[in-house]
């Protein structure tokens, strides 16, 4: 595997740029977890369109006069992504059908942990109006309070729990 | 002037926009090797800071960008989505999607680079997303009170902390520089071998930190656009000797009875004064909206005179400059402002003789006016034609 990474301040200095040229043109900023909104919305409304209706959750996106949850801008965004990411994955040769983990986690903890991990950051991106992307870095470039706020949260609260969850992603310290 | 959604892109060209900056940001997140969850959650272990770097570099250069285009005057900052604040939903939100992302080894874009190159981890990833969201869904009317608490509209961080914006940029900018040389060096620490910050030219990287500095310290001097243009229109309105064409009230009230087409008369008055009487077919737009992309569209027709209507002809002058200085063309003043043309037209006081043999008919036309005026007036209003029309607004958010 090509373990070979862009600098990582030339790597910010243009995805800054892409977020910059959003703003630009749209008026908005990047997102991630919108889209996966999008999608279980959408899903919902074709399963049990009368529990969607109902729902003063899923009401909000749904209903007579709005467009397709699928049609959001970040539905279509996140597809650029994947299209994005999979060309770099080509260039760097980096396509492989891996599971990444720890080096003491076996794969299927690893994967528990990463639907875990994903159900969390699902319902926490409900609340704070956005993920790491739409939330913290889009928000932060516009100066917006919750954008800093969210921010300064998520890497909080991961520090915080590092400790406990250091057995998914660090090797045991030798003499021990 | 930027941004071009939703006025010069449609809502359909949008989502090809979006599909295409998202192929930008797929690409970049892939090659920062943001498609690693190890490498990810090294940020938390102190073996390895990229996601600290790309981060922070990313929203500062796009927070540098945003301000110094909003401060040549190319982006109306006021008409960007501003992610609005819900305080206590902010904190409690990040704190979740932190044990997440400890626990997952992913964010939500970073899980969507990693699926889209095979890593079956980060396929896990998105489908817990996908029960997340469900989960939230569903449990929402017993969440949606502490969803809906603290909310604080689209304020700005700098007016949360009680700071400038100038202060406030400075200092983030020393912070995430010395958050960059910090991580280098715990980086070094915990992992002397493999440390990414080994590969660095240091010296290159020392020069740009604090180019970096140096940079925020000029953004924050250099005043604000809107408060330059503001400053200089109202200085050169009270040099006496700076021309401005001028219209007097006879001249307007007989174009108002005409329905001249090519007139539009911008009243700069409070939205207060504008809402007791305003002349027919008026816009109301203060001295700073003229600086808006709003206002902009509305005077960007160089056929039609644009007769600036004010309180005083000094407010007039001011606008006169500012909208000079913006660029427009085919401009002039009402001659003594508003209260000039109620003291002529519509409220006339006692005749004052013009000196020639027409005052007889001067006399008749401003009657005549005056009644026909009041009935536009009159109309105007029953027709709630005076309504502000709502502006499609920029929507945004995850």
């Amino acid at each position: 595997m090509n373990n070979k990474v862009m600098n990582p301040y030339l790597a910010g200095f243009l995805l800054g740029l892409v977020l910059l040229a959003t703003i630009f043109v749209t008026g908005r900023g990047l997102g991630a977890s919108g889209a996966v909104k999008n999608v279980v919305v959408a899903a919902v409304d074709a399963v049990a369109p009368a529990h969607a209706a109902r729902s003063p959750f899923y009401s909000q996106y749904v209903g007579a006069g709005k467009e397709s949850p699928l049609k959001g801008w970040l539905v279509f965004e996140v597809a650029g992504v994947l299209i994005g990411a999979f060309a770099s994955g080509l260039v760097s040769d980096r396509l492989r059908w891996t599971t990444e983990a720890g080096p003491r986690v076996a794969t299927k903890t690893r994967w528990l942990f990463a639907i875990l991990g994903g159900a969390l950051f699902g319902i926490g991106a409900q609340l704070a109006r956005g993920c790491t992307s739409g939330a913290a870095l889009s928000g932060m470039a516009v100066l917006s309070t919750a954008g800093f706020v969210t921010m300064m949260a998520i890497f909080g609260s991961g520090y915080l729990f590092a400790y406990l969850a250091r057995g998914l992603w660090i090797a045991q310290k030798q003499g021990k | 002037m930027a941004p071009f959604a939703p006025d010069l892109i449609s809502d359909q060209l949008n989502l090809v926009v979006a599909l295409v900056l998202g192929v930008g940001f797929g690409f970049v997140l892939e090659q920062a090797g943001f498609s690693s969850s190890r490498r990810l959650a090294g940020l938390f272990y102190g073996y390895d800071f990229t996601v600290l770097r790309v981060f922070f570099t990313a929203a500062l250069t796009a927070m540098a960008g945003v301000l110094i285009l909003g401060s040549a005057g190319w982006l109306d900052t006021d008409a960007i989505f501003v992610n609005p604040t819900w305080l206590a939903p902010a904190a409690v939100g990040g704190i979740i999607m932190g044990l997440g992302f400890i626990l997952g080894g992913y964010c939500p874009g970073t899980s969507i680079c990693a699926a889209a190159i095979g890593k079956i981890d980060a396929i896990f990833f998105v489908l817990g997303g996908v029960v997340g969201v469900f989960a939230f869904g569903e449990a929402y009317p017993l969440l949606k009170h502490f969803n809906d608490s603290t909310s604080l509209g689209p304020v700005k961080v700098f007016s949360s902390l009680g700071i400038s914006q100038g202060l406030f940029i400075v200092l983030l900018v020393v912070a995430a520089v010395g958050a960059f040389a910090a991580a280098a060096k715990v980086e070094k620490l915990v992992d002397p071998a493999h440390a990414p910050s080994l590969t660095f030219p240091v010296r290159t990287h020392v020069s740009f930190g604090a180019g970096l500095v140096a940079l925020a310290v000029v953004l924050a001097l250099i005043p604000d656009y809107r408060t330059r243009l503001l400053s200089g229109a109202t200085r050169e309105a009270a040099i006496p000797a700076n021309p401005v064409v001028r219209m007097t009230p006879d001249e307007l009230a007989f174009r108002i009875v005409d329905h001249e087409p090519r007139l539009k008369i911008v009243d700069v008055r409070s939205a207060a004064a504008f809402s007791v009487l305003s002349l027919p077919g008026s816009v109301n737009i203060s001295l700073p909206e003229l600086l808006g992309k709003d206002a902009a569209s509305s005077l960007s027709q160089r056929h039609v005179k644009k007769l600036i209507v004010g309180d005083s002809e000094g407010q007039e002058r001011a606008a006169y400059f500012l909208l000079k200085k913006l660029g427009y063309e085919n401009l002039a003043i009402l001659e003594g402002g508003i209260p000039a043309f109620n003291g002529t037209i519509l409220a006339p006081t006692a005749f004052v003789s013009t000196g020639s043999r027409w005052d007889g008919d001067v006399r008749r036309f401003r009657e005549g006016a005056k009644t026909e005026i009041l009935k536009q007036v009159q109309a105007a209003k029953a027709g709630g034609a005076k309504k502000p029309k709502v502006e499609k607004k920029v929507q945004g958010g995850c």
